[in-house]
């Protein structure tokens, strides 16, 4: 479970991020959801502890990312914008380095590894060097790295971003399998559609402030609008106007 | 610990993986100073043997006034050779290059000597080229030598012991050895081994910070419940180990090199058996640690690999700069210059190439120095590397 607590961020004289809270619960999917530049990134870089909280503070499973980030970023599995990989190795190889880094033994580490290989469906090319992989294909060995070890909650940055239809259903489909083992999925979009087929709860994020979280259907009878998608662009002119 | 291990591995992995990293290490540095040390060499002892040997061509205008003189030029390996036929015409010659050097007797030289009037012989000789500078020095000296001749028999005549004319009897004792006249030569080696050990850890210094921000695989590596002080620890130590192949295939090298090399005709010995690569490389590689924490710590301020690549060759150069001071200077090594990187290694290895005993105390300061130095560093790396800034 990841508890968001009054998050503050600024760069110099930019205010990315400015108060923002919120929960994601475990078995639950959580989206982010905000245009370019609302300050969903840095919210997420705050919550995987590579940018610090200028004031407020993050929990994870009960670890305060601030004070223990070390114990806190084993809690749980990332995918940041763009994850890249090492092109010289192969995607299994890509997947075993991240898990000798999790500390895992050498027995969990091959059990593990071929695992989030048949999950992720990539014994294909799980054996062929990354370099020249397409998208798709790199997504998903970015995805099976951050869940060689098995954490409880997941971070995911835009994982839709560049891929094709079939993959991005694939990817839907993982995150709803990750749903059902009681995970907690808390992911990042600027794409209505995506969040509305996925989430069960919903942050609007404007402006580095939160203008609304609830289920969809909360955010569709909260802002009188049947469609999302204007909830949507109702909930981030409200911000904007007291802004 | 295992973590440093663990990316210590990964690194060597990729990187034996890497052309480019395979390139720099194993290929271009350690290649390319023997092979311009050989070429240069080559050269010189072309050029000083040719000089040596050969008979110098002389074209003399007038030669018809002195027929004394052109015999004495002949009996000292100097051939009077076709050439310009009036004094303005030799100027024109030497002056166009067509020819290096040219000798003019005036009409009057005979009657001059005879009447014991100094007689002039002009040298016509451009000096700045070096080519002519070294021929018209023979000329001038067998003419001066027919010069000291003629006083010689003048005196005797006279009843005057020649030896008047010499109250000095200067001689010049030349102490080098022959390992120490290479030296001169073989100082330069150090910075070929500096450049091959820098040169192979270049890539992966980069790769530690602005490599993997733009691959886009810094920002993963960082969400891992893993200090980033192990990371950096981990690239620096990879680093390093390359530097070290680097620098051993760039020693191994010289070694079958110098065999092949004709140093014996110039005079020179060079000491780089077995034992004394196995040396040097005990006595260089301290270095990499400086130079791979310089590296990284340079790359870390840039915003792309190829920038990177740019600040980081400035770094290739750097450790040149005390070594030159130090040539040009012919300081002699003393312990405190053993505290500085780069430049105590050169000192130490020219020292082993002129067969030198070894000072203990400059060896020990040396190696603590640097790796104190070094350490110092790759602290600076770990703060920096800890930074938010990172991740551009």
């Amino acid at each position: 479970m990841i508890v968001v607590e009054n998050l503050h961020k600024s760069f110099g004289n930019v205010k990315a991020v400015q108060g923002v809270s919120f929960r994601a619960e475990d078995g639950r999917i959580t989206g982010l959801l905000g245009p370019n530049g609302a300050g969903k990134s840095t919210t997420l870089r705050a919550l995987y502890t590579v940018l610090k909280p200028d004031s407020g503070t993050a929990i994870i499973d009960g670890i305060n990312v601030v004070d223990d980030s070390l114990a806190a970023r084993a809690r749980i599995g990332t995918l940041p914008h763009g994850a890249g990989l090492y092109p010289h190795l192969t995607a299994r190889e890509n997947i075993t380095y991240y898990a000798k880094l999790y500390a895992m033994t050498p027995e969990r580490i091959a059990a593990r590894v071929q695992q989030v290989i048949d999950d992720l469906d990539i014994g294909d090319f799980a054996d062929r060097r990354t370099k020249g992989f397409s998208q798709g294909q790199r997504t998903k060995v970015a995805l099976a790295r951050s869940l060689v070890h098995q954490p409880q909650n997941i971070i995911l940055d835009e994982p839709s971003n560049g891929l094709d239809v079939m993959a991005t259903r694939a990817l839907r489909e993982l995150i709803r399998e990750l749903k059902a083992a009681g995970k907690c999925v808390l992911f990042s979009s600027h794409v209505m559609q995506e969040v509305a087929a996925l989430c069960d709860e919903i942050v609007i994020i404007s402006s580095g402030k939160v203008a609304m979280q609830d289920t969809p259907e909360g955010i569709r009878n909260a802002t009188g609008c049947d469609d999302l998608e204007e909830a949507f662009v109702k909930a981030i002119d409200i911000v904007e106007v007291e802004a | 610990m295992k973590t440093i291990r663990t990316v210590f591995m990964k690194e060597i992995v990729d990187n034996f993986r890497d052309r480019r990293t395979l390139m720099s290490a194993l290929l271009l540095g350690p290649l390319f100073g023997p092979i311009l040390f050989a070429f240069v060499i080559n050269l010189s002892v072309k050029q000083s043997l040719e000089n040596r040997d050969e008979a110098l061509e002389l074209p003399v205008v007038g030669a018809e006034h002195a027929p004394n003189l052109m015999r004495f030029l002949e009996s000292n390996n100097i051939n009077i050779a076709e050439g310009p036929t009036t004094r303005d015409a030799a100027i024109d010659a030497v002056s166009l290059g067509n020819q290096d050097v040219v000798i003019v007797i005036p009409a009057n030289f005979g009657e001059n000597l005879a009447n014991m009037i100094p007689a002039t012989v002009e040298v016509i000789t451009d000096q700045a080229n070096r080519q002519a500078e070294r021929e018209s020095r023979r000329a001038t000296r067998a003419l001066s030598a027919y010069s000291q001749e003629i006083a010689a028999m003048r005196l005797t005549v006279r009843g005057v012991n020649p030896q008047v004319m010499r109250p000095l009897n200067i001689d010049e004792v030349d102490v080098s050895t022959p390992s120490g006249r290479s030296a001169i030569l073989l100082g330069m080696l150090s910075y070929f081994f500096i450049f091959a050990l820098l040169s192979g850890g270049m890539n992966l210094a980069i790769d530690a910070t602005a490599g993997e921000r733009e691959r886009g695989s810094l920002e993963p590596l960082l969400c891992l419940p893993v200090t980033r002080d192990h990371l950096i620890f981990g690239k620096i130590l990879a680093a390093c180990f390359f530097m070290a192949i680097s620098l051993s295939l760039s020693l191994t090298c010289f070694h079958f090199v110098l065999k092949f090399m004709p140093l014996q005709e110039l005079g020179m010995t060079p000491n780089f058996g077995p034992s004394v690569v196995a040396l040097a490389f005990l006595l260089l590689v301290p270095f990499a640690l400086v130079g791979a924490s310089l590296m990284t710590l340079v790359a870390s301020f840039t915003k792309s690999f190829k920038e990177a690549q740019t600040w980081v060759s400035v770094v290739l150069l750097a450790p040149t700069m005390p070594i030159l001071v130090v040539s040009i200077l012919m300081v002699r090594p003393s312990t405190a210059l053993m505290f500085i990187p780069s430049l105590s290694q050169h000192l130490l290895l020219v020292g082993l190439i002129k067969n030198e005993p070894l000072n203990i105390l400059h060896v020990l300061v040396s190696v603590s120095g640097t790796l104190v130095i070094g350490a110092a560093l790759t602290w600076v790396c770990a703060r920096l590397y800890r930074r938010e800034g990172l991740l551009g």
